[in-house]
């Protein structure tokens, strides 16, 4: 079948300002946005730019806004999307060139939570132990690939650059609520401050937009409650 | 120009780049070059585990795990390398917990294990539980918790560059590399006392494979441009079960767990191959009995595929143990797995060859074993040799963590006993030649079009199957693609993130590999593990228990042979 893809065009080096250029391209219903992508890469313009990897799902190079949500590209098939599909960057960074951000700030913030196991006990030999409930317990915000779809549709982070955005803190919860750790109170004094889980107005569209299935806006507001009845 | 001094460099984010630099971490001074971001490496698309004989749930011993590798690898595996693989499995999985890698647990609170092919109790017995694992998504764990990692020992990263030369002295000593950083479009030149090739495999140059569009040699591609032979480039390991059409990878834990493949008939054929492991043989033997299935018209509905069959596992281990595995096939296929058996067919999934390095991950300059000083190399892009013909699922990620790290101990010791080597002359010349060269034309050959030529064939006569009339068919389709590749010409003359460059450069360093591959699959007249050769059935120890070494010279290609060390378990027929 045809399709046309409108995709937000930009290179700073060359354009004044960000411009909708369409493509008509042939699919099959079951292709992915990123097949369609490549083909006009490959056979109509090689000037289209974009993040891509492992083409399922898995590494997290290729979120876009497609239609007006954020996705991933590899993970969304054509069927899905009708014959006219809409492709922008994610909003709330700066764009480098068409479909690529500029993720310093994604990862500044998901460092700024100290997204690393924090323990001084290793044991000597053999592993730590841990419970399978325990390990339950952090499984969900386990699955992040930080494609940024969540941060970039948050309408806090959109017009507040400080706030770490629901990335960072479902990095932080994978940590805090991890048996093993114990950097738990370093991490809450982080999201405890001006830039950090407050800011959240509880909007869900993390949620919705996470790749992974992730139950972002429950992960946050678990970390509220933990810096709210100090329990972890 | 940008220069950079470092004690080391290392080429690759993924599993076996980031075990080395964390080694390294504020003991040296070491820069990562990912032309990705580290945590988007394929290290994070592996699923089903790690193995490693801690015993956790059943009687397991190191001696088993390599005898299990030996066989598996068809008696081409390097034994001493082998025996450091299983030993040392065991430290480099407790030091990934100790790091913070959520593995699964038992009711005790250890690390959960499961069965996985090949591997087994008392040398051969039968399925023994060795695979340590995190759901199926271990490799995303692995990736994740080794970068996370990285970030707590502030590693000196270059994300996104992508590695255009490798840089030696007149007297072969290696001294650095040149990257492109993608943003600015600015060369830089990384100079250093020792470099690491991390970069992994190359199956995009086969056409149905599981690996990431990034997987495409490059530092494999551009070591055989400098001279350094590449070692067992003929064995290539399809994975039995790929997504139909796609070649999305659904982990060998989904018949660990109790899957079972059937034919267009609905026969479990495995066990009629195989009758003590069946569906859990080794990968080369799997996708060879699936070949013969559908070439003997028993694919399903006469098509080029079988099932793979979890209907009869209960929901809940579904869930709990192969989540993303069957989100793959409901997601890209609209099959649920619960309910309906899943379309697949062999997929390119893992190379075993690759740069010849000894185990402590330094690289060799020929048959005899003569060191590189200064070139490293570990992981997919590596061949030390522990895989042989075939690799046994689970210990490619051994393999990553356990040569990573030696090849990071040793880079340590010998950067703190060299001194900075110089640079050649104009070290980005090479380099610079090339991007020039790729944007200088207006009009020309499409990328897009060689790389789908060069997929097919490779598809259709370099894959499961071999014999000698393809292998010379895709030899001379390949030198011609070579030339269409030398009139390439792409649209973007820009030097802001410019990845149709990055496309192009990539399509040269697969036709390097795919060149090396044909060249060892021609060379080579027997069919051992993953190399099966039609013209010649049966494995020849004889004249082939040895190893292949590939060297581009201005004359042409050599081919030597590099004698395989067997310690203790002497060659005999593979029966499963």
């Amino acid at each position: 079948m045809e399709v046309t893809l409108r995709i937000k065009r930009y290179n700073p080096d060359i354009d004044v300002k960000p411009v909708f250029k369409e493509y008509a391209v042939q699919v099959e219903p079951t292709d992915r946005v990123l097949d369609a992508l490549n083909e006009i890469k490959g056979h109509q313009d090689g000037t289209l730019t974009y993040r891509r990897s492992c083409a399922h799902g898995v590494c997290g190079s290729d979120a876009m806004r497609i239609n007006g949500r954020n996705r991933l590209a590899c993970k969304v098939l054509m069927q899905e999307l009708g014959k006219r599909i809409t492709i922008e960057p994610l909003i709330g960074f700066t764009v480098i060139k068409d479909l690529v951000i500029d993720m310093d700030q994604f990862f500044a913030s998901y460092k700024a939570v100290e997204p690393y196991l924090i323990a001084d006990d290793a044991p000597s030999h053999g592993e730590r132990l841990q419970s399978p409930e325990q390990r339950a317990r952090f499984d969900d915000t386990t699955k992040c690939i930080l494609c940024a779809a969540c941060t970039t549709a948050c309408p806090i982070t959109w017009t507040n650059a400080e706030f770490v955005g629901p990335a960072a803190i479902v990095n932080a919860h994978r940590f805090i609520f991890d048996s093993r750790d114990q950097g738990a109170a370093r991490r809450l004094r982080v999201l405890n401050s001006q830039s950090g889980v407050w800011r959240c107005r509880t909007i869900f569209n993390c949620t919705e937009a996470c790749p992974r299935g992730i139950e972002i806006t429950k992960a946050i507001e678990e970390v509220k409650r933990a810096l709210l009845f100090e329990k972890v | 120009m940008a220069y950079h001094r470092f004690d080391a460099v290392i080429v690759g984010a993924g599993g076996a780049g980031l075990m080395a630099a964390i080694q390294m971490a504020g003991k040296a001074n070491v820069a990562v070059v990912s032309k990705l971001y580290p945590p988007r490496s394929h290290t994070g698309a592996a699923q089903g585990g790690i193995s490693a004989a801690l015993g956790n749930t059943e009687e397991d011993h190191p001696k088993w795990h390599m005898f299990d590798t030996v066989k598996g690898g068809d008696y081409l595996v390097d034994q001493d390398a082998a025996e450091i693989l299983a030993r040392e499995a065991i430290d480099a999985v407790l030091e990934l917990e100790h790091m913070g890698l959520p593995f699964n647990r038992t009711p005790e609170g250890r690390i959960d294990q499961r069965r996985f092919g090949g591997h087994t109790r008392n040398f051969g017995e039968a399925a023994v539980r060795r695979a340590c694992y995190a759901a199926d998504r271990t490799g995303h764990m692995i990736i994740q918790t080794l970068y996370q990692q990285g970030i707590k020992h502030a590693l000196n990263f270059f994300d996104e560059h992508h590695l255009l030369d490798l840089l030696f002295t007149d007297e072969g000593v290696c001294c650095g590399c040149v990257t492109l950083e993608l943003r600015t479009g600015e060369v830089h030149t990384i100079h250093a006392k020792a470099v690491m090739i991390a970069t992994g495999g190359f199956g995009r140059v086969y056409k149905v494979t599981s690996n990431a569009m990034a997987g495409t040699g490059d530092g494999v591609a551009l070591a055989y441009r400098r001279g350094v032979p590449l070692m067992d480039m003929e064995f290539y390991q399809f994975h039995p079960t790929g997504l139909y059409k796609l070649g999305i990878l659904l982990s060998e834990a989904a018949r660990g767990e109790g899957g079972i493949l059937r034919n267009g008939e609905g026969e479990a054929f495995a066990a009629r191959y195989a009758p003590t492991l069946a569906d859990l043989a080794p990968r080369d033997m799997v996708s060879r009995f699936i070949h013969q299935e559908i070439r003997e018209g028993r694919g399903v509905d006469g098509k080029d595929y079988v099932h793979l069959d979890l209907t009869h596992l209960s929901p809940e281990l579904i869930d709990a143990k192969l989540p993303d595995v069957t989100d793959f096939a409901r997601t890209y296929l609209g099959v649920e797995p619960k309910t309906a058996p899943v379309p697949i067919q062999p997929t390119a999934h893992y190379a075993m060859g690759g740069l010849p390095t000894d185990v402590e991950g330094c690289v060799l300059r020929d048959e005899m074993g003569t060191v590189i000083p200064g070139f490293y190399a570990a992981g997919e892009a590596a061949c030390v040799s522990v895989h042989g013909a075939n690799r046994l699922g689970t210990n490619s990620l051994v393999d990553l963590v356990v040569f990573g790290r030696r090849a990071g101990r040793h880079m340590l010791e010998f950067i703190a006993n060299t001194d900075l080597p110089p640079l050649p002359r104009e070290p980005e010349f090479v380099a610079r030649a090339e991007v020039t060269n790729l944007m200088a034309r207006d009009r020309g050959e499409n990328v897009a079009d060689i790389r789908a030529s060069m997929q097919v064939l490779m598809m259709d006569k370099v894959s499961v199957v071999r014999e000698a009339r393809g292998l010379a068919e895709a030899k001379a389709e390949l030198a011609d693609l070579r030339l269409a590749y030398a009139r390439v010409a792409i649209q973007d003359h820009g030097l802001r993130f410019n990845t149709e460059l990055t496309e192009a450069h990539e399509l040269g360093c697969m036709l390097d590999c795919a060149e090396a591959i044909v060249a060892g699959a021609l060379a080579r007249e027997e069919s051992r593990g993953a190399h099966y050769r039609e013209d010649f059935q049966k494995r020849d120890d004889a004249n082939w228990l040895a190893h292949t070494l590939v060297t581009k010279t201005s004359g042409g290609l050599e081919m030597r042979k590099k004698p395989v060390t067997i310690t203790e378990f002497e060659p005999k027929e593979r029966k499963y």
